[in-house]
């Protein structure tokens, strides 16, 4: 069915895209929509656009996985429309015709402000293209069950077509069509997690119409003798294990043992087997079983498969101590692959994990429907536990790479506040600097929220795009409304995920689209392709404002030459199929990068590069082109090398992430100010020479 | 629009750009007091405030709910002043 969904939803902004073309011949139509969009229309736009694969899945799924830090992600990215809407909106639509170097460059007519400007919003809008063609790449794996090269390749194609075709007037009606689906379906589906409640006993059905029961993960009670579990488990025996040391005070802080232990087994066919495990159903082939890390044996008078998974340490509040079942994958250096001690197929794969353990005692073991508020409330209480999915990789004894997967228990109140993401408190061990760092990253991160919104070019352009300065704000106002809306309902979307144990503990990505299945098969197709119409509308916008940057900004005043309507147009269509093809190639080439991650980093860059620049030229009588141009220049460089040489970046070069010469992940706390100095510094310096311009004040 | 009404209305230009910076200050310290006490007091976010919310969660919505009202008030505040009379 979620193909289906999808094929339609296709269908119908290939349709948008094929009817509005005729009015994308003109240089207004292609690239602003003649400025004739309603307010209106062009304030869900804006929530369209914006509301990209980071927020609508990514942050859901960051607060299934850890709270309250996943929220901050919303208030950060809805505070930065305030700056939009009180300083940047109407200015930009008085002083810019097509693009956003248009209005920088009113004032000066320097090639030179349209050239750095304009190189700033492909910069920009090609960082913030990569997650979204990975996010969809990301997507259609597991919800229609096609490759993520393929995946990246259809998103990309279909935007091209859209792009090319219909320019802006079929970009604002996808971001329009988007927007409204987007905040429809999260609302009918935060009122399902309100009517559904928290139940700490019946988890819904994983997997909808295959109807596959959820599974509680067993725990045993046991006795330590040396430092070694003796097992009540008739047959099994420890054959492993792995500890987790802190890094601070040299301890252990989680232990795992691997236990070998046979499973009953039934025959389905001549030489393959089956056996429940975690309730799944793997098949056993026989004569497979040489040196695959399972076997067949007979035991206690059945046919059995010995099977090894992996059980963490736990100690109960009286001291005793139990062993805790956790999930874990194999790859071992053939690259055959184990799921929980059998071969990893389509009858054996993870299970979700996650889920609310304990709730206050007055509600027993379910609220029942509860209000708005209340859940917030439920969730956040002292007395609620919350089993956090968490995972650990390392390399076995034998060579494996091994991932396991297992349950945290953490109070609700400390995982509806922020911490468990963003490690803002000291540990116990942790040197001071340590803790200042992580601190300067999270403020880093809030500040580059906060100011990269009102400066990302796909947001910029949307101003050009209705008639008047008016219009700009009441759809500013009306964007603020409806992605406020949306992200008031991400709380409920996340926490209802984690509340429904409808998380995949491999990709907190699927959380809302697992929510959605737990409901129903038709919710799950909606929610599948939304989420596609939501990277198809984020995409577009990008493409659309990268093609506007070098068909308008960048190509007559490289080439020197003045271009006539039509050229410019075909320009753009051009522009728009190659930016489109480099998404594609770059989509496919970041596979498996995090993609909220890079989203903040887009933000950052953004804020950089473009809002020093904008806030001057609207309030500084004394800023000069010179400044304007090595302001955001500086803006650029600063913030894309600060990111090159970040402890993230280090890890991913192979090197270890201490040493990176860059302290901290998030560049913006030294990049804006940096940009900003810049700035003053040289419009003091070449004041001399100018003449001044009108500001907005 | 005459000479009068272009004075006129460079003067509410100009109040409504001055509005926009105050507004925007003001919601800047409430999101910057947000961001210190996520910094320096996380324990302090999960203390209950209203409605049976937790401090965290409270201030999160309310930097939301005030983002929206914010606006509200200053598309109020902007509407030209022969508008506002219903001229």
């Amino acid at each position: 069915m979620a193909i289906g969904v999808f094929v339609v939803f296709v269908g119908l902004v290939l349709g948008v895209s094929y009817h509005t073309s005729r009015k994308a011949s003109s240089v207004g139509g292609y690239f602003v929509a003649n400025s004739s969009i309603h307010w209106g229309v062009n304030g869900i736009a804006f929530a369209g656009g914006y509301l990209s694969v980071a927020s609508f899945l990514g942050i859901c799924g960051l607060i299934a996985f850890y709270g309250y830090d996943g929220f901050l992600y919303s208030i950060g990215f809805l505070a930065g429309w305030i700056v939009a809407l009180f300083v940047i909106a109407e200015p930009m639509k008085k002083r810019g015709t097509f693009t956003f170097p248009d209005a920088l460059n009113r004032t000066f007519g320097k090639p030179g402000i349209q050239l750095a400007a304009g190189l700033s919003v492909l910069v920009v809008s090609l960082f913030y293209l990569v997650p979204q063609m990975v996010g969809a790449g990301v997507l259609v794996e597991p919800l229609l069950g096609i490759t993520h090269y393929w995946g990246v390749i259809i998103v990309g194609t279909v935007v091209i077509l859209i792009v090319a075709g219909g320019g802006m007037t079929s970009t604002t009606y996808v971001q329009f069509f988007n927007g409204g689906l987007l905040l429809t379906f999260a609302a009918i589906l935060s009122v399902a997690v309100l009517i559904r409640g928290v139940n700490t006993v019946d988890l819904p059905v994983e997997e909808g119409s295959r109807g596959l029961e959820s599974y509680r993960f067993a725990q045993m009670a046991i006795e330590k003798n040396n430092g070694v579990p003796e097992i009540d488990m008739p047959g099994a025996r420890i054959t492993g294990r792995h500890a987790v040391m802190d890094r601070y005070t040299d301890q252990e802080s989680v232990v795992f043992f691997r236990i070998s232990r046979p499973v009953e087994a039934s025959l389905v066919d001549e030489g393959t087997y089956t056996a429940s495990i975690k309730g799944r159903t793997p098949r056993f082939e026989a004569a497979q079983a040489e040196g695959s890390g399972w076997s067949i044996e007979a035991f206690d008078g059945h046919p059995a498969v010995r099977i090894e998974d992996w059980w963490r340490l736990g100690t109960n509040n009286d001291g005793s101590h139990v062993l805790l079942e956790t999930q874990y994958r194999a790859v071992s250096p053939d690259g055959s692959t184990l799921v929980n001690g059998a071969p990893e197929g389509p009858f054996n794969r993870l299970r979700q994990m996650g889920y609310v353990s304990e709730i206050p005692a007055d509600y027993g073991e379910s609220t029942g429907p509860v209000g708005p508020l209340r859940i917030l409330s439920v969730l956040s209480d002292n007395s609620t536990v919350v089993r956090q999915p968490l995972n650990v990789t390392f390399s076995s004894d034998r060579n494996e790479q091994v991932t396991i997967y297992y349950e945290q228990p953490v109070k609700g109140s400390t995982f509806m506040r922020p911490g468990l993401m963003f490690p803002l408190e000291a540990r116990q061990g942790e040197p001071p600097t340590t803790t200042f760092l992580n601190r300067l990253n999270f403020i880093s991160l809030m500040i580059g929220l906060f100011l990269g919104t009102s400066a990302l070019p796909h947001i910029l352009i949307r101003y050009y795009t209705v008639p008047s300065a008016e219009d700009a704000r009441k759809s500013t106002i009306v964007a603020i409304a409806g992605i406020g809306l949306f992200y008031i309902l991400t709380m409920y979307l996340g926490v209802g995920s984690i509340a429904s144990g409808a998380v995949n503990p491999e990709t907190s990505n699927m959380s809302a689209p697992l929510l959605a299945r737990s409901f129903g098969e038709i919710l799950f197709a909606m929610i599948s392709g939304i989420a596609f119409t939501t990277v198809l509308a984020t995409v577009s916008g990008l493409i659309m404002a990268a093609s506007g940057a070098v068909a308008h900004d960048l190509l007559g005043n490289l080439t020197s030459r003045d271009y006539s309507d039509h050229a410019k147009v075909l320009a753009g269509r051009i522009v728009a199929i190659v930016v489109g093809i480099i998404g594609i190639i770059l989509g496919i080439s970041f596979r498996g990068m995090n993609v909220s991650f890079l989203v903040g980093w887009a933000f950052a860059v953004a804020a950089s590069a473009n809002l020093p620049a904008l806030l001057a030229i609207l309030f500084w009588k004394r800023t000069t082109s010179q400044a304007i141009i090595a302001s955001i220049l500086t803006g650029v460089i600063s913030s894309v090398t600060l990111i090159a040489l970040c402890p993230d970046m280090w890890a991913r070069y192979g090197f270890d992430p201490a040493t990176a010469p860059m302290p901290i992940n998030q560049p913006g706390i030294f990049s804006i100010p940096l940009s900003f100095a810049v700035l003053i510094i040289v419009s003091l310096a070449t004041s001399n020479n100018i003449e001044k311009h009108q500001v907005a004040v | 629009m005459d000479s009068q009404d272009t004075i006129l209305n460079d003067e509410f230009e100009k109040r409504k750009v001055v509005l926009g910076v105050k507004m925007t200050l003001l919601y800047s310290l409430v999101y910057a007091g947000f961001v210190a006490l996520s910094v320096f007091k996380p324990t302090a976010m999960a203390g209950r405030a209203v409605l049976g919310l937790n401090v965290a969660v409270a201030y999160g919505l309310g930097l939301i709910i005030i983002a929206v009202i914010f606006a509200l008030i200053y598309n109020i505040l902007c509407r030209f002043p022969a508008e506002q009379k219903g001229e």
